[in-house]
């Protein structure tokens, strides 16, 4: 393999798992608990390193992931108070033990290899040259592995507690009710957070996790409304943004997890204007279409209430309906014009009146709206 | 105490301590019209999203001064604070999916910015990184003035406005009723939320700024129900805790200044809310207690209602 695709197969890899408990984030409202944990782990990383002095022994991971969860239950344990809402104490809790990371990092831990920078930033490029060698073999880089088996781990848990994790998500109440134990569900959870967080750190930087995290979820919540389906498409899209990003950053010889968190915003971009029924273009298109039925219902049920008054002439006369109405003059010239192409009204001695055609639909319309 | 003399004749920390009690002033005031109005983590995500408006105001500017740079960080700020307002307007997506989906993705465009830089030999973008991490050991006499610029014209507009934002962030369907333009007064007041951001960067950084801007008004507001008495406090909070995370970093060595700054006003938090008088945890323990005992004293009336 050569490295640029073990880079690619990483990001694929990396972007999947983290795509898959991102859908919960995003649907539970936890998307910021995401960045959050991403900055706390740094904590749990430096204390297991100052017990085992070994940057590669997985107590690392095992600490990272126990601050990830301290610190959903300390926010949420500030937040109980009362004394300040929710957000505040995630914005109290993550800076303090993100502070405290960075203060032992600078006294106790110049002298080794464990700099701010690379744990924030994280660098793909140089996933290829760690190996993984069983009995002196090489059989790829050391990334695929562990990013693998946390792909696995998540997908592993997400379809043995699909159910649970749905109930909990949409209904707590039932959930509790039927015996879940959503605590246990959503502390759960938070582990597999805290632990994808830690996994995808080292190739992505802790800042991008987020983006992976919360971008494919979001994009794939505006195209589905099945929870199996936006697990899916959440997974493709992770997929699709780490080649896309990957080959920009390629391209242009740029940092590689940043180009793919800018490939997250261009293709949620591209989703959030062209995405059919929720889609920017079809929200505009479908108010608009919106406003001309309304508009047609009014005109009619105007022309309908003042028919045969004595104030008709003036009520529905050609040049003053628009002014009775207070539509401007071209709006008004549309509306009638759509109105006589369905032969709803017809314009006699210089005023609008209806056809019997537009008069059943100007009643049906009204015995629609109003009789319950 | 000789150190503590010494500490104060130093220009160095002179300077770096104003800068930073102006911060603390700065973001307590606005913080906590930001708390206040539960848009707490928008500091978090506008600091982020400043990073690639730094570097392409490098870029297309060819300036490292501070104004250029604090520019192009506004810019990119209400950039990012424009595209979350209308993913929320247009979308079913809710605040916190748009704010952690658009500040990742501004942060990830502000890396790929920076690589391309350091691509370029000609540019020294040392600097740059600051930015991220925030150096508060870098400010200069220049960088103070500005601040204080900027914080005065801050501090002035909202003694101006002040009866406007006391109304729109208590109740903003009143304030509609009386004839405020609540679209108005939302942009003035995000902007200059925005703006005490930005200034703060360079001190704290990024990713510590959003502490800056939530603590001290949190702090602030356990002691008291009144908003003047709050934004003062919370002003007062900002300065101390700025000059104390100064002062500990220029005593001790290898104490990075931005992260004691967070500490510092961290502390303050956890004593506000343990200690508050009325809202405090001790004092609720204490009264709960009190209750219980008058309870067994004088007995309680059998049908009282359990929930």
């Amino acid at each position: 393999m050569s490295p640029q695709f073990e880079i690619q197969v990483i990001a694929v890899i990396v972007a999947v798992a983290c795509a898959l408990p991102g859908v919960f984030l995003v649907l539970r409202r936890m998307s910021m608990m995401s960045d959050s944990i991403t900055h706390t782990i740094l904590l749990g990383i430096v204390l297991a390193f100052f017990m085992v002095h070994d940057l590669s022994s997985p107590l690392l991971i095992l600490g990272a992931a126990v601050i990830g969860v301290i610190t959903v239950w300390l926010t949420e344990m500030l937040g109980r108070t009362r004394l300040l809402a929710e957000d505040a104490a995630m914005g109290i809790v993550f800076p303090l033990l993100f502070s405290i990371a960075i203060i032992l990092i600078t006294r106790y831990a110049g002298a080794v290899h464990l700099d701010t920078d690379s744990v924030l930033l994280g660098e793909l490029a140089f996933a290829p040259f760690d190996r993984m060698v069983i009995a002196g073999v090489d059989i790829g880089a050391k990334a695929i592995y562990t990013t693998g088996s946390l792909l696995l781990l998540n997908l592993a848990v997400i379809i043995i507690f699909f159910k649970e994790l749905k109930v909990a998500t949409f209904d707590p109440m039932l959930a509790a009710v039927l015996g879940f134990a959503p605590a246990f569900v959503h502390y759960g959870l938070m582990t597999l957070v805290s632990l994808t967080t830690v996994g995808a750190f080292q190739a992505v930087g802790s800042i991008l996790v987020v983006a992976f995290m919360i971008g494919p979820p979001v994009t794939a919540y505006l195209l589905t409304d099945d929870l199996k389906r936006m697990l899916i498409l959440s997974g493709l899209i992770g997929a699709v943004n780490g080649i896309l990003g990957y080959q920009a950053a390629a391209l242009f010889d740029v940092s590689i997890a940043g180009s793919m968190a800018v490939m997250t915003g261009m293709v949620f971009l591209l989703v959030f204007v062209f995405a059919p029924g929720r889609g920017f273009i079809s929200a505009l298109r479908r108010r608009k279409s919106q406003k001309i039925r309304f508009a047609k219902m009014i005109l009619l049920f105007h022309l309908y209430n003042h028919e045969g008054t004595e104030h008709e002439v003036q009520e529905a006369g050609l040049d003053t309906i628009q002014t009775e109405l207070h539509w401007d003059t071209a709006f008004t010239r549309n509306i009638m014009a759509l109105l006589k192409k369905e032969e709803c009204i017809e314009f006699t001695d210089n005023m609008v009146k209806l056809t019997d055609y537009g008069r059943l639909t100007s009643i049906h319309n009204y015995e629609a709206l109003f009789s319950k | 105490m000789g150190t503590l003399t010494f500490l104060l004749r130093d220009y160095t920390f002179q300077t770096v301590a104003l800068g930073s009690a102006l911060l603390g002033i700065i973001s307590g005031v606005l913080g906590s019209f930001a708390v206040l109005r539960k848009q707490s983590l928008l500091g978090d995500g506008v600091s982020h999203s400043a990073l690639p408006g730094v570097v392409l105001a490098f870029i297309l500017l060819g300036s490292k001064d501070t104004e250029t740079l604090l520019l192009g960080a506004l810019v990119s700020g209400l950039m990012a604070t424009l595209f979350i307002v209308s993913i929320v307007r247009h979308t079913r997506i809710k605040f916190d999916s748009a704010l952690a989906l658009v500040m990742s993705v501004f942060f990830g465009l502000g890396l790929v910015l920076l690589t391309y830089v350091q691509k370029n030999p000609n540019s020294n973008q040392a600097g740059l990184k600051r930015f991220i991490f925030g150096q508060a050991s870098t400010l200069m006499q220049r960088d103070i003035l500005l601040m204080a610029v900027c914080g005065a014209v801050l501090l002035m507009l909202v003694f101006l406005f002040w009866k406007e934002f006391k109304l729109f962030t208590f109740d903003s369907d009143f304030a509609q009723s009386l004839g405020f333009s609540p679209g108005k007064l939302n942009l003035l007041l995000s902007f200059m939320i925005v703006l005490a951001i930005i200034i703060g960067l360079q001190t704290v950084g990024v990713i510590l700024m959003s502490a800056m801007l939530i603590a001290p008004a949190v702090a602030a507001r356990q002691w008291t129900n009144k908003l003047w008495v709050m934004v003062f406090l919370s002003a007062i909070f900002g300065a101390v805790s700025g000059i104390a995370g100064t002062a500990a970093s220029s005593l001790m060595a290898k104490l990075p200044t931005g992260p004691a700054i967070v500490v510092c006003v961290s502390l303050i938090v956890i004593a506000s809310v343990l200690l508050a008088p009325g809202r405090g945890i001790l004092y609720r323990l204490y009264r709960r207690r009190k209750n219980r005992l008058l309870l067994k004293l004088e007995g309680g009336v059998p049908d009282v209602p359990t929930v």
